[in-house]
């Protein structure tokens, strides 16, 4: 188990490298000139020379990129253009946002996502397994944003339930319950798809587990039906749900882009969206690298978790 | 990572049927399956017909008439805040919708199948080269790579398919790749080797042929997918740009007004989701269709 971890650790290096090689180079394709940007439209010939000299990019390709690495592990992304203030600062203030978004995604894709697959597949063909199938065909269909929207009109706007815009109500303190109520919609709205694809999932792998022949075995020595499906058939379905759960993870980290949009909700994705349409590129650059990274470490996660779980997986 | 991007669907189908009659008549038998295909044809045949159809220009603009409501004379579904008639926006966002999706996915389909079908055939070093490319891309969600790809392009309607189109790559390489293994080790294989076939006649005789069956299936599923994202593009203004009717731009424009009229936001929100749903459905009637094991 403990070669398998460092293996993959090893292997999970490699693959940053690769993102922090393939985030540069793309964020170098950009048309336009940095130096010319900064100087304005009159700079002369020398002046954005001498600029090029000072950032550095007169230097090849490969050194600038080594010299930015260097940075970046320091902790160091730069400054913004916009905001005037280091993108560390800021991108870490929003991914905390970002974070909270994405655990109320987790607990309502996977909650209930499960509960339903496994009822569905217990009592297949009844009314619950109809409507898990029809519900399924709805989330994974179902667009984030208007789906949103519809959330917002229905709740906020007609209703006046539940907030639909920002993390926390502007005048006020920033307590807990404020930030779940305005959680709610948001949460909900970025659950439907990992939730639509759980369910799925759980309930075909529960239905070819309770096809087994050790759950004969269970039944034949007389193991209640609850505890066939919950000891013995669903421990098996567990492996299921952790191989998707590192796909869903990247689907609620960087969804949540169109959540936030939606939502005002101030994280890393309404932050890069913004930078993007003022060509702010530290910045776009810092939150990539944020959220890539999270997630191949989340990944990392998800493979150790396999490994525990399946213990067939270690010796590959 | 390994593990779980071997569980793309693609591999799990490659014991599918290829396209036959008979796959066609399970296909019919599937109702929502057939529901799903009849609502695509309608909306392909809206956005072919557009030009000849009678309605208003989706350009049109009439400030006296803007945030015209439901059902309002000659305004079936009202008009935006702009006075433009939703119905003619609607039909005109197809077009635009359908062939970004089917010219994304197509790009998606053509160079994931190329860089899968030879690293699984060759192996070895161009294997390994191209797999570790793929898994870099992978490195990334693909919903963040795909707007990675637009922040350097620079937004707008052909760079958000391409960005699109790119960020999907990776699953249709790894899953084609997946197929070619299992498939290159085959009987048939061997057989035509040893009647003199060089490679390139067993890769277009022999192995993509029976590839091709996984890959629709795939592609329709992948679709729908495709079709949401970059409405989602151009929803956070990266995507078509106005005053391009787009499903995405007109949802974009309807969200300012929500308080007002809702129905402006909604209306092109359900004309995503219907179009969607039906190339899910699609999609999944194919997979049943052709899968052996649900005969």
């Amino acid at each position: 188990m403990g070669r398998y971890i460092a293996r993959r650790a090893v292997w999970v290096i490699m693959v940053l490298l690769g993102v922090s090689v393939l985030t540069f180079i793309v964020m170098h394709l950009t048309p336009g000139d940095p130096a010319q940007i900064l100087l304005g439209p009159m700079a002369t010939p020398e002046e954005t020379a001498r600029l090029h000299q000072e950032l550095g990019l007169d230097r090849p390709l490969v050194v600038q990129y080594v010299v930015w690495l260097g940075h970046v592990v320091r902790g160091d992304l730069g400054r913004s253009i916009t905001l005037h203030r280091p993108v560390l600062e800021e991108v870490l203030i929003r991914f905390r946002a970002t974070l909270v978004l994405t655990a109320g995604g987790v607990v309502l894709a996977f909650g209930p996502g499960i509960l339903l697959g496994v009822m569905a597949a217990r009592w297949q063909g009844s009314w619950v397994d109809r409507f898990s199938t029809v519900l399924t065909a709805a989330g994974v269909s179902v667009t984030p944003f208007w789906y949103g929207m519809l959330l917002i009109i229905l709740f906020s706007l007609k209703l006046r339930w539940l907030p639909g815009t920002g993390m926390y109500s502007p005048a006020g303190q920033q307590t807990l319950p404020d930030l779940l109520v305005h959680l709610i919609l948001p949460a909900v709205t970025l659950s439907a798809l990992p939730a639509a694809v759980i369910t799925r999932v759980t309930r075909t792998s529960m239905v070819d587990a309770l096809r087994g022949d050790y759950v004969r075995t269970a039944r034949a020595k007389g193991v209640d039906e609850r505890g066939v499906a919950f000891r013995h058939a669903f421990r098996n379905t567990l492996v299921a749900i952790v191989t998707v759960m590192g796909l869903e993870m990247g689907f609620l980290l960087a969804g949540a882009v169109y959540v936030e949009y939606v939502f005002s909700w101030p994280g890393v994705g309404l932050m890069m969206v913004n930078a993007i349409l003022t060509r702010d590129f530290p910045v776009i650059q810092g939150g990539v690298l944020l959220v890539a990274t999270t997630y191949v470490l989340i990944n990392l996660l998800s493979d150790v978790l396999y490994a525990a779980l399946d213990p067939r997986i270690r010796f590959v | 990572m390994l593990e779980q991007a071997e569980l793309t669907p693609v591999p799990m189908l490659v014991a599918l049927h290829r396209p036959t009659r008979r796959g066609l008549r399970r296909f019919m038998r599937n109702r929502s399956a057939v529901f799903g295909a009849a609502v695509v044809g309608v909306l392909i045949c809206a956005a072919l017909l557009a030009p000849f159809l009678p309605m208003a220009n989706p350009d049109r603009i009439a400030l006296s008439r803007r945030l015209q409501p439901l059902f309002s004379p000659g305004y079936i579904l009202g008009s935006d805040h702009l006075g433009r008639n939703l119905v003619s926006r609607l039909v005109w966002g197809a077009r635009v919708s359908l062939v970004v999706g089917f010219v994304a996915a197509g790009l998606a389909l053509s160079v994931g199948a190329t860089l899968g079908i030879l690293a699984g055939f060759y192996g070895g070093k161009v294997d390994n080269l191209l797999m570790r490319g793929i898994d870099i891309l992978m490195g990334f969600p693909e919903i963040l790579l795909a707007i990675a790809v637009v922040a350097a392009l620079g937004p707008g309607l052909i760079n958000a398919m391409m960005a699109v189109a790119l960020a999907n790559v990776p699953f249709y390489a790894r899953g084609i790749r997946g197929a070619v293994l299992l498939l290159r080790e085959g009987d048939f294989v061997e057989a035509a080797r040893s009647v003199g076939a060089n490679d390139r006649r067993i890769i277009s005789r022999h192995l993509i042929p029976n590839i091709v069956a996984p890959m629709v299936v795939f592609l329709s599923l992948n679709i729908g997918w495709m079709i949401t994202e970059m409405a989602g593009l151009s929803f956070i203004g990266l995507g078509a740009q106005p005053p391009t009717a787009d499903w995405g731009t007109m949802l974009a424009d309807g969200r300012a007004f929500i308080t007002v009229a809702a129905h402006v936001a909604t209306v092109p929100g359900l004309a995503i989701f219907a179009l969607v749903l039906a190339l899910n459905l699609v999609g999944e009637g194919l997979r049943e269709a052709l899968d052996p094991r649900s005969q």
